[in-house]
């Protein structure tokens, strides 16, 4: 029946064959894979950010919890074992995440080859604006993060890079906030974050189709937003309690 | 008034294109956009120059034909269409850039005329129901609850003009799309196709394409018909749904 229908249109271009992107090309598709991956940093940062302030508990307390995730499962997983699954499900994520965005992103561009002389946003969030380069810049900071923190354990303060300050969780990581470029590195980056949950936690309720109506889209706007400041907050206090020498 | 244009000009598909600047006096304030263009038409005609193209039909915003970016605005300042919009929302001695849609899937043929036959194939990909023709079925036979039949009947008033491709960043047409799939969706003919139509209808998006939907908003806002972002919601959701199945 379809085969038979002509176009109704009077076009002096030819008409485009549509051709089946197919289902990992499709672009919901591609928001849904940037929408749950998402979900999945969101529960890692909460948690992230749950650890961190267990810095307020004191110098044993802080080490303690950091062992503890060591040994998180065992004896049923091996020591680590925990921490590699979680390493690698978020590795993946984050693999996924950004092959969605640059594809969703190429497509944006060659969807609109010759941008306006003249454009006003009306409703376009701050926030929204930043989400490609914004996320670009987490990207960056991660990287940067894992070196310091996970990866070679290098502090850039005081306190030198031997075992005692590199080895031991909570010293690394006064050592490192102590200092004040390092703070401010990080303060830009949770600013970054912030602004990446504000309309990320939106977009990914409204790709999973959890928005439907006027007041749950109102919901989870503020959801995004009260998620954005209570993870950048929450991961902001600790060094900054630090710079300041109320955690030592 | 007294108004400054600024008009993209461009004779055919292949021609660059660039700005020519208008002077067009004593404007009234109770004029639609689109007489105001006839005016400077008129004047252009008079000097046997060119007249501007651009496309309009029924004037009284409700075919959808007419659709302008006027200084970054789709439809400018008003939430209506084009053909709607006064001369009283500007002010005497202002200047007004004039747009046309700016999509790779809405090619310009000329001046301030597109080609928006990418909608039409969309909706032919999928956007109907399939009935029997003949007598008209009795209509007390399908119920249908009044707020699924409010909900179909306020996203059927979308009259396919692009605004929502020219105002989004990513020129996606995914509020175009989700009013379809939300009028068919909310109504019980609409059922047998649900699955087929939206997979069907995504993938003639993406063919002719048109960049994806990132959630920012800007569609909704210029909609002269206000279709909601919801819309966008349910495309996202009956996609989903449908590609857990047999599609």
């Amino acid at each position: 029946m379809r085969s038979n229908l002509q176009a109704v249109a009077i076009s002096t271009l030819p008409a485009k064959r549509a051709k089946r992107t197919g289902k990992t090309g499709s672009s919901v598709y591609l928001k849904t894979v940037m929408a749950v991956t998402g979900i999945i940093f969101v529960l890692y940062v909460l948690a992230h950010m749950y650890g961190n302030l267990k810095l307020f508990a004191g110098h044993a307390a802080y080490n303690e919890y950091a062992e503890g995730l060591r040994t998180l499962g065992t004896p049923e997983l091996p020591r680590h074992g925990f921490l590699t699954i979680m390493e690698i499900v978020l590795g993946v994520s984050v693999v996924l995440h950004i092959y969605a965005a640059v594809t969703l992103w190429k497509r944006s561009k060659t969807a609109r080859p010759q941008r306006y002389a003249v454009k006003k946003t009306v409703v376009q969030s701050f926030s929204s604006k930043w989400m490609r380069w914004g996320g670009l810049a987490l990207l960056l900071f991660i990287i940067w993060h894992l070196i310091e923190f996970t990866l070679f354990k290098v502090n850039v303060g005081s306190g030198g890079q031997g075992a005692q300050v590199t080895q031991d969780p909570f010293e690394l990581v006064v050592h490192t906030f102590d200092t004040w470029w390092m703070t401010l590195i990080y303060l830009v980056a949770m600013a970054a974050l912030l602004m990446h949950l504000h309309h990320g936690v939106w977009s990914a309720s409204q790709t999973l189709g959890l928005a439907g109506t006027p007041a749950a889209r109102r919901y989870w706007k503020l959801a995004g937003l009260a998620i954005g400041v209570i993870v950048a907050v929450g991961f902001i206090v600790p060094p900054l309690f630090i710079l300041f020498g109320v955690i030592k | 008034m007294n108004l400054t244009l600024k008009i993209w000009r461009q004779s055919g598909p292949d021609d660059r294109g660039d700005f020519a600047t208008y002077d067009v006096r004593d404007i009234s304030d109770d004029m639609s956009f689109l007489e105001m263009l006839d005016v400077l038409n008129e004047d252009l005609i008079g000097k046997g120059q060119e007249p501007v193209a651009f496309d309009s039909d029924c004037r009284e915003g409700i075919c959808g034909t007419c659709g302008l970016m006027i200084s970054g605005q789709a439809h400018g300042p008003e939430v209506t269409t084009t053909c709607q919009l006064h001369m009283r929302s500007f002010s005497d001695g202002e200047t007004i850039t004039v747009e046309p849609w700016r999509a790779s899937s809405f090619p310009v043929l000329r001046d301030l005329v597109v080609d928006r036959s990418a909608f039409d194939r969309i909706i032919q990909s999928g956007g109907y129901i399939s009935v029997n023709t003949g007598a008209a079925p009795e209509a007390h036979s399908v119920p249908v609850p009044k707020a699924n039949a409010d909900r179909a009947f306020d996203t059927a008033t979308c009259i396919g003009c692009g605004a929502c491709v020219a105002a989004c960043p990513n020129a996606s047409g995914m509020l175009f799309m989700g009013a379809k799939i939300a009028h068919l969706g909310e109504l019980p003919q609409g059922q047998p196709e649900r699955d087929s139509r939206v997979v069907s209808m995504v993938n003639q998006h993406d063919a002719e394409g048109f960049g994806g939907c990132t959630n920012i908003g800007e569609c909704a806002a210029a909609c002269p018909k206000e279709i909601p972002l919801d819309v966008i919601n349910q495309l996202n959701k009956d996609f989903r749904k449908a590609k857990k199945g047999a599609h």
